[in-house]
C-alpha cells in the first residue's frame, strides 16, 4: 500500500493532457489507472518500450531449435525407421511441426513473462481504484519530492478537468 | 487525444449510436446480469439434448469399434473426416479476425473479435472430437505425442502430415485460448468491480488476476497483444494449410493437387464468417446490440464472404481445369465422376451454396438485411460442409479399379454424431454469452469516439455527470 494524491478524470484527453501537465511541473506519476489502453500515454508517460518483445524472439528461437532436435533425435539418430524410402532426417518434412512449436512457445513464454512483470497472477483480493474498470481516469501522484505541494498540486489537476482528487492507499 | 482526427464524411462510427462509457459497460455486462428469458432456456434445451444424444452415439462407437460407420474398403474416409475439416475450418474466422484484422488495423473488429474467438475455440474442441473417434481406440490417444517410452521409444512419425495435424490443431486451439484469455483479463475486472454477489465477485477476482488498469500494465499488455496478434496470422494460415496437405501429399486423383493449401484455407475463413455472421445476427438481435454490432459490422463480413467465396469458386473451376489439362485419365474421371456422377447431387449443393449464393452479397439491399444475411450463411454453412464431403467421398468411392467401386450412405451413429457436436458447439456458446462479456468491453470504449462529431462525444461524456471543467491552455 502507498498513499498517493489521486485525480479522477471522465475524459481521455483531459487526463492526457493532466499527466503531461504534472511531468512538466516536476511531479513523479505513481501510475494512471484507466478502463482502457489510452493511445498515447505511453509517451505522456514517458515510458520506455517492453523488453517482452525479446522474450517473444528468445522463446520462438528456442521452440524452433527444440522441434528441429526433437526430429531430427526421434527420426534418424534414436530409432531409424525406413518410412517409403524417405531419407531419415528430412528436413523440409520437419518444417510444419518446427514452425507450430515455435508459434507455441513463442505465445505461451511471451504471456508467462507479461503476466510475472506486471505481477498478474489469480488473486482473491484483486482490486481496482473506484471507477476505473468502468468509465474513469485516474492520475496518481507520488505526494512527495522537492516541487511537491499539495494545495498546487491538487489546483493542477483541477484545471486540467479532474472530476475529484483526494490522498488515499492505493495497492501497488 | 480527441479522435477528432477520424472525422471525415467517409467514416462511418462504430458505435452507431452516442453512449457514454458508463452506459457501454451497462449494456454490454447486462445479458450477464439479468436472469435468462424463456427464448435462452429453449434454445440451451434444444442444444443440451443434441450433445448429450451425441454422447451417447459417441459412447455407443467407442464401446462397440467404429465397425458401425457406413464406411466400406473403397471408402475409408467419409463422415468422420469430412466432419473434422468442416468443424476446422468454422474455426477459422474468430482468429482471423481478432489476429489478422487487428494487424491491419481494422477497427471494425472490436465488438466481433471476442465471440468470434470463443466461437473458434468451441469450433475446434467439436473438431477434435472426431480424428480421436477415428483412432478406434481413443485412449491411446496420447501415443501421438513424441515422448520417450517403454516401447523401445517408439517414435511418432514426423514425415506424416497426419502427424502434422496434430501439432497445428493444438497448437492453435492453446494459442487461441490463450489470446481470448488475454484479452479477456481486462473486462474480468470490470465484471469483478459491479459484482454484488460475494461468489461472484471472489471468481472474477482470481479469473481477472487482480487488474487494476495500470498504463504500465496497459502499455505492456498492448505489446504482447500485438506480439500475439503476429503470431497467430502465419498459425491461422498454416492450420487449415497442413490440413490439406492430409490430402494432397497421397496419390489419390482429386486429392494430389498443389492448390489444395490456399484452396482449403480460403474456404475455411468463408465458411468461418459464415458461422460468425449467423451467429452474431442472432446474437445482436437477441441481446439488444445493434448499435455495437451494427449493420455496417454485417457489411464488412459479407464483403469478406464475397472475396473468400470467390476465392473458393475460382478453385473449382481450377481444379476441373487442371484435371482436363493434364491429360491424365484418373484425374479426369475423378472430376467428372465429381460432377456428374452419382454423387453429382452432393457437387451442385455445394456449387449453389458455395458459388452462387454469395453473389447475392454484391446487392448493397442483401448485405445491410440481417435476415436475408442469416439465410445465407445457413447456406453457406451447409455447402461448405458438403464441400467436404464433396472432395473426400467422390475421391474414394470409385478409385482405380472398378471391381472395388462402391457407395458410401452414413449411418445414424454417425448423423448423430454430427449433430451431437453441434448440440456441444450451441451449448457452448450459449453459457459463454451468459457467462462472460460477450463483446470487449475495453475495446468497444476505445473506439466509442471513432467517427462520431465532437459536439454529440461532449454531451454523452457528460450526460449524467458534472460537466468537466476544461483545462486545455494549462496542457
Amino acid at each position: 500500500m502507498r498513499r498517493l494524491l489521486v485525480g479522477y478524470f471522465g475524459e481521455e484527453r483531459q487526463v492526457l493532457a493532466a499527466t503531461r501537465a504534472v511531468r512538466e511541473a516536476g511531479l513523479e506519476v505513481h501510475d494512471v489507472y484507466t478502463p482502457y489502453a489510452v493511445h498515447g500515454m505511453e509517451e505522456a508517460l514517458g515510458l520506455r518500450p517492453t523488453r517482452l518483445t525479446w522474450v517473444c524472439f528468445g522463446a520462438g528461437l528456442f521452440g524452433l531449435l527444440f522441434a528441429l532436435f526433437l526430429q531430427h533425435y526421434a527420426s534418424a539418430v534414436s530409432w531409424p525407421i525406413n518410412v517409403g524410402g524417405k531419407p531419415f532426417h528430412s528436413l523440409p518434412a520437419f518444417i510444419p511441426v518446427a514452425f507450430e512449436l515455435t508459434v507455441l512457445c513463442a505465445g505461451l513464454f511471451t504471456v508467462a513473462a507479461l503476466f510475472l512483470r506486471v505481477r498478474l497472477f489469480p488473486t482473491t483480493g484483486g482490486t481496482a481504484l473506484p471507477g476505473v474498470t468502468d468509465d474513469r481516469f485516474a492520475l496518481a501522484l507520488i505526494p512527495e519530492g522537492p516541487r511537491f505541494d499539495e494545495v498546487e498540486a491538487t489546483s493542477l489537476l483541477c484545471r486540467h478537468g479532474a472530476l475529484e482528487t483526494r490522498l488515499e492507499e492505493v495497492a501497488r | 487525444m480527441s479522435e477528432s482526427t477520424h472525422l471525415s464524411s467517409l467514416r462511418e462510427p462504430l458505435v452507431a449510436e452516442q453512449r457514454s462509457l458508463h452506459q457501454l459497460t451497462e449494456e454490454i455486462c447486462a445479458p450477464m446480469e439479468r436472469r435468462p428469458g424463456g427464448l435462452w432456456w429453449a434454445a440451451f434445451l434444444l442444444a443440451f439434448a443434441a450433445l448429450a444424444m451425441g454422447v451417447g452415439m459417441v459412447a455407443y462407437q467407442i464401446k462397440t469399434g467404429i465397425g458401425v460407420w457406413g464406411l466400406n474398403k473403397t471408402v475409408g474416409w467419409a463422415f468422420d473426416i469430412t466432419n473434422f475439416v468442416f468443424w476446422v475450418g468454422i474455426g477459422h474466422a474468430g482468429t482471423l479476425i481478432s489476429a489478422i484484422l487487428f494487424l491491419f488495423r481494422q477497427k471494425w473488429r472490436t465488438s466481433i473479435n471476442r465471440a468470434a474467438e470463443a466461437m473458434t475455440l468451441f469450433a475446434v474442441t467439436c473438431a477434435a472430437i472426431f480424428p480421436v473417434i477415428h483412432m478406434g481406440r481413443p485412449w491411446l490417444a496420447f501415443w501421438m505425442l513424441p515422448y520417450p517410452n517403454s516401447r523401445g521409444s517408439l517414435w511418432v512419425n514426423f514425415r506424416s502430415p497426419l502427424l502434422w495435424d496434430v501439432f497445428a490443431i493444438s497448437t492453435y486451439f492453446t494459442i487461441s485460448a490463450v489470446f481470448w484469455y488475454v484479452g479477456l483479463v481486462p473486462d474480468l475486472a470490470t465484471v469483478r468491480d459491479r459484482a454484488k454477489s460475494k461468489l461472484r465477485r471472489l471468481v472474477f477476482s482470481v479469473l481477472s488476476l487482480g487488474w487494476n488498469g495500470s498504463s504500465r500494465t496497459w502499455s505492456r499488455y498492448e505489446t504482447v497483444y500485438l506480439l500475439l496478434a503476429g503470431l497467430a496470422t502465419p498459425l491461422v494460415v498454416s492450420v487449415h494449410t497442413i490440413v490439406s496437405m492430409d490430402f494432397a501429399t497421397s496419390v489419390i486423383p482429386g486429392w494430389h493437387a498443389t492448390l489444395f493449401p490456399p484452396y482449403f484455407v480460403a474456404g475455411a475463413i468463408f465458411s468461418g464468417f459464415a458461422m460468425v455472421l449467423t451467429l452474431m445476427v442472432i446474437t445482436r438481435k437477441v441481446f439488444r446490440l445493434e448499435h455495437l454490432i451494427t449493420r455496417r459490422h454485417l457489411e464488412n463480413m459479407c464483403k469478406v464472404i464475397i472475396v473468400t467465396g470467390g476465392i473458393v469458386g475460382l478453385a473449382y473451376g481450377t481444379e476441373f481445369f487442371t484435371a482436363w489439362y493434364s491429360g491424365n485419365l484418373y484425374e479426369r474421371f475423378a472430376f467428372a465422376n465429381r460432377a456428374f456422377g452419382p454423387y453429382g447431387w452432393a457437387y451442385w449443393v455445394m456449387v449453389s451454396c458455395n458459388v452462387v449464393a454469395p453473389q447475392l452479397f454484391w446487392f448493397k439491399r442483401v448485405r445491410t438485411t440481417p435476415a436475408v444475411i442469416f439465410l445465407l450463411s445457413l447456406a453457406i454453412n451447409v455447402g461448405m460442409w458438403f464441400e467436404r464431403f464433396v472432395i473426400i467421398v467422390t475421391s474414394l468411392h470409385r478409385d482405380f479399379l472398378p471391381s472395388s467401386w462402391a457407395m458410401y450412405t452414413p449411418t445414424v451413429i454417425e448423423v448423430g454424431t454430427l449433430i451431437g457436436t453441434f448440440g456441444l458447439f450451441f451449448t457452448c456458446f450459449l453459457l459463454f454469452a451468459r457467462l462472460l462479456p460477450a463483446l470487449s468491453i475495453g475495446e468497444v470504449k476505445a473506439v466509442a469516439a471513432y467517427a462520431q462529431s465532437p459536439v454529440a462525444q461532449l454531451a454523452a461524456a457528460s450526460s449524467g455527470e458534472k460537466k468537466p471543467k476544461s483545462g486545455r491552455a494549462a496542457a
